[in-house]
């Protein structure tokens, strides 16, 4: 599984979704991800890929994580695998 | 009914060891908030708290009282006694005792003697624990002691409802001796809730602040937890005035709300019409009101809604009543929170000293009230209310004024 495929899945479960129903342009608002459900995918994540993400709740523009879109949580996740191997 | 006055108070928290300390910080914009210093503090991403520097069990208490007592109940206790010492109460009169209670709040009770003994037998694998763990952890450990050791035989129990705890159990306390019920109450809270298991649990939320409380503020980026307690004497006011008591406040209103809404994200409804019954049940305008004590927990969804709530039951007279959150100087004791936030609202209507709410940078649009920034200032105040709004939608608004 790849980490877009793995990231689909986290949010498909958390959003109640079919995995084929997460596309990579939607954006969390789309699939109905408030802000506590975001928090649970935020930790899914973490688990999944042992990583920590810089996320903050009171102000998730500011936190050096774009969570715009499925595409953008994948590249913040990857980069985040990239600097953990590094 | 009958009135209700408070004739003593007492604290220990980030900010002193007592009361006039305490104020003395809070007048001069001080911020009790650093580096929080328990074992593997190293492993936390949030690694601030107001934690009471230099605390030590033993300067005030014995091994047998050490064993019984979690640090919530030793906060609750140092508290009770300043706040008895400065009543002049005397409780070796057996009349007096059976008509005086004790209620307090507290969240997490005795949370690090669970912290503690979960690591012995989980990570240190030991199948024995000290036989006291469970008198030791319960969350009405503090108010049955502060009972003991003054011999209070009225009405006791603890109130649990998260961040509004303290001011569940002051309300209960105004309550009983409004009623009838009781004469003398003892009422505040208590939190010791900075240790390894606390924090880390508070970090999975992802609303707290890796470097400081600044609440009301445009660069705010969250909660900071304090801990300590605080701790008053209500006493019915004929009572007082017939023992000639030096009354500090009078408590005249409470407000309780439910948001009905969701278990975390506060509700500007729950929380304005909580405003709107303390202010209805003290029998007061919102033109009365002279200075609120805020909530203003520093997290984007608080403070934008708490703002919002005071505007819609106040209304055109928001822009006159001066707010402020000293949990920027204290930090969040969660469930102790209100009691240490009440020495404030006294310290407004009998000093006419307005704490600030410090850190303040750049004012937020959506918070345009007047949060007395960063420096504290006199003022004549004749009601004040103070705000609490927990988790769970559960709201909790007491209204006093001078003497």
């Amino acid at each position: 599984m790849s980490v877009e495929d793995k990231i689909i899945a986290i949010v498909a479960e958390q959003a109640f979704l079919e995995p084929k129903d997460v596309k990579p342009t939607a954006t969390l608002e789309e699939l109905g991800i408030d802000s506590m459900t975001l928090v649970e995918c935020i930790f899914a994540i973490e688990e999944t890929f042992d990583v920590q993400v810089p996320f903050n709740a009171n102000d998730p523009e500011a936190s050096q994580f774009d969570i715009s879109t499925i595409q953008t949580i994948v590249h913040a996740v990857e980069g985040l695998i990239a600097a953990q191997k590094a | 009914m009958n009135r209700v006055v408070i004739t003593g108070q007492g604290t220990i928290n980030a900010l002193g060891r007592n009361v006039p300390d305490t104020l003395t910080a809070m007048s001069n914009g001080v911020c009790g908030i650093g580096s929080l210093k328990f074992d593997n503090a190293d492993r936390l991403n949030i690694q601030i708290g107001g934690q009471i520097k230099g605390y030590a069990a033993q300067d005030h208490f014995n091994r047998s009282e050490i064993s019984l007592y979690d640090p919530f109940t030793q906060f609750a206790v140092i508290a009770a006694q300043e706040a008895i010492t400065q009543s002049g109460l005397n409780f070796s009169e057996e009349e007096l005792a059976d008509h005086t209670g004790v209620v307090l709040g507290t969240a997490g009770g005795g949370l690090q003697t669970q912290d503690q003994n979960y690591r012995a037998v989980y990570e240190a694998g030991k199948n024995r624990v000290h036989p006291f763990v469970v008198p030791r952890l319960m969350n009405n450990a503090a108010a049955s002691h502060i009972s003991m050791i003054h011999g209070l035989r009225g009405p006791g129990f603890t109130v649990a409802s998260a961040c509004a705890s303290s001011n569940h159990a002051m309300g209960q306390a105004y309550h009983m001796i409004r009623s009838g019920m009781t004469q003398v109450m003892l009422t505040g809270g208590s939190e010791s809730m900075l240790c390894f298991g606390g924090i880390k649990a508070w970090e999975g939320l992802r609303v707290m602040s890796p470097d400081g409380c600044r609440p009301f503020c445009m660069t705010r980026n969250g909660m900071v937890q304090g801990e300590g307690a605080a701790v008053f004497v209500f006493e019915e006011y004929n009572h007082a005035k017939a023992r000639g008591a030096d009354i500090l406040a009078e408590v005249i209103g409470f407000a309780m709300t439910s948001d009905a809404d969701d278990i975390v994200t506060p509700n500007k409804r729950g929380a304005a019409s909580a405003i709107s019954r303390a202010l209805r049940d003290a029998g007061v305008n919102a033109d009365d009101l002279g200075y609120i004590n805020a909530h203003g927990t520093a997290t984007t969804v608080n403070d934008r809604t708490e703002c919002a709530a005071i505007r819609e039951a106040l209304g055109a007279a928001a822009d006159k009543v001066m707010v402020s959150s000293t949990k920027a100087m204290h930090g969040h004791l969660i469930g102790g929170t209100g009691g240490v936030e009440l020495l404030a609202v006294i310290a407004a209507l009998k000093d006419g000293m307005i704490a600030p709410t410090i850190n303040h940078r750049t004012p937020d649009p959506d918070c345009d009230l007047d949060v007395v920034p960063n420096t504290a200032r006199q003022a004549k105040v004749k009601v004040a209310i103070s705000n609490a709004f927990a988790f769970g939608g559960l709201n909790a608004v007491l209204a006093l004024k001078t003497p």
